[in-house]
């Protein structure tokens, strides 16, 4: 049956968890296309014999192949383009260099895409404010407090410390305070 | 310690505008720009000034720190404050980019057709992302596999492939100021539309296209 090599790529996707990267799969591309050659052919010389013999009853062949064509075409693509938001997904989990294994499950010209998004987002990253930029990379997970310990006040501190944006900490006498 | 910041607003009449905001105040409203991106499904306008007066903040508080006593507590509490703001920052600006890809090709056709005037939802970097980030997916899909294909089926319209930011989602929020006949449209066939008050304070849950409007002039906001 026709696709049925476009519907094992997407169905190769689909059964890899989120995150997990496959090895592309370049022999399976490759018969998808020659599928789609061969399916035009035959069209394009069914369409000469409808346009010159008038065999109207071609027609639904026709159609049919051309539908085959289109599935083959939105299954492709919907492989390479998840494969893409995959590896865009490793930029942000793994930085700019990636694991040996996961390179080993990318074409060249995925490893181009990857490159050419590194770049960009890296331009963008030092584009904002001032000087150096802020990496937005960092900083994935709220901050945790920087010391985790029971502090007692043993000098009454004389009010409050203020912090910007936050409520007032009350540091009064004996008072214990997590900081 | 008030300074004054300085995001330059437009007004009607093309005069600038310098609005004086306490840190406190900047801090709070990078805090809603930030909630109402997470929450909102489509991308929102972009708040480039709020953007920079913090990396400004930022740098200010850094500084300061830097000619403190060692030890003092208040090192510690403010680094601790440095390093909240840093991730509110991050992460806003991190939705805003996961946003960017996910609705390249339909943020990227508004901007085409924007009108003059008309608030951009992309910082000229933004957009500078947003275009490469197109055409480097373009360019690939393009060579690996289009050009190889039947004449016909070479050109892909990704306006169609790649799905719309879903405006019918629902969302959480608080009302800010009382907005008054609010028109809900029938989601089904056996309703009809409505027309709601939002009192001040009072807080819902609500289709995101029925309010989308209100998000963006500052009435609601989203939680």
């Amino acid at each position: 049956m026709f696709c049925e090599k476009a519907m094992e790529l997407v169905r190769e996707l689909h059964r890899a968890p989120e995150g997990q990267l496959p090895a592309f799969n370049e022999d399976g591309l490759r018969q998808v296309l020659e599928e789609m050659k061969a399916l035009y052919e035959q069209n394009q010389s069914d369409v000469n014999e409808v346009k010159s013999g008038g065999q109207s009853d071609l027609i639904p062949t026709i159609k049919f192949r051309h539908c085959s064509l289109l599935r083959n075409r939105r299954c492709t693509v919907a492989y390479l383009y998840d494969r893409l938001l995959r590896i865009r997904a490793l930029r942000w989990e793994y930085g700019s260099i990636l694991p040996n294994a996961l390179r080993f499950h990318m074409s060249a010209e995925e490893m181009e895409w990857f490159n050419h998004y590194k770049k960009s987002l890296a331009t963008y990253m030092r584009s904002l404010g001032g000087d150096g930029g802020l990496d937005i990379t960092q900083d994935m997970k709220p901050p945790k407090s920087l010391y985790i310990e029971k502090a007692e006040c043993i000098k009454d501190c004389k009010g409050s410390a203020k912090t910007m944006g936050a409520d007032l900490k009350d540091l009064s006498l004996d008072k214990e305070g997590i900081i | 310690m008030t300074e004054e910041l300085d995001p330059t607003a437009q007004d009607s009449d093309g005069g600038s505008e310098e609005v004086v905001l306490t840190p406190a105040e900047l801090i709070e409203s990078l805090e809603q720009a930030w909630m109402n991106e997470k929450f909102a499904p489509e991308l929102l306008e972009s708040k480039s000034e709020i953007v920079e007066c913090v990396m400004e903040q930022l740098d200010h508080m850094e500084e300061n720190l830097r000619r403190a006593k060692k030890g003092d507590l208040k090192v510690s509490i403010h680094r601790m404050e440095m390093e909240r703001i840093r991730y509110v920052l991050s992460s806003y600006l991190r939705c805003r980019l996961m946003k960017i890809e996910k609705f390249f090709p339909h943020i990227l056709e508004k901007e085409k057709t924007a009108h003059e005037g008309e608030l951009s939802s992309l910082s000229p970097e933004e957009l500078v992302f947003a275009k490469q980030y197109m055409a480097n997916t373009e360019t690939y899909l393009k060579n690996v596999a289009l050009k190889h294909m039947p004449p016909n089926l070479q050109m892909v319209d990704l306006l169609r492939s790649v799905p719309k930011p879903d405006l019918d989602s629902y969302v959480f929020l608080r009302v800010k100021e009382r907005q008054e006949n609010i028109l809900v449209e029938p989601e089904t066939d056996e309703q009809r539309d409505y027309v709601i008050d939002l009192e001040e304070g009072s807080q819902h849950l609500i289709r995101y296209k029925t309010i989308a409007p209100l998000v963006a002039s500052g009435a609601v906001q989203l939680i």
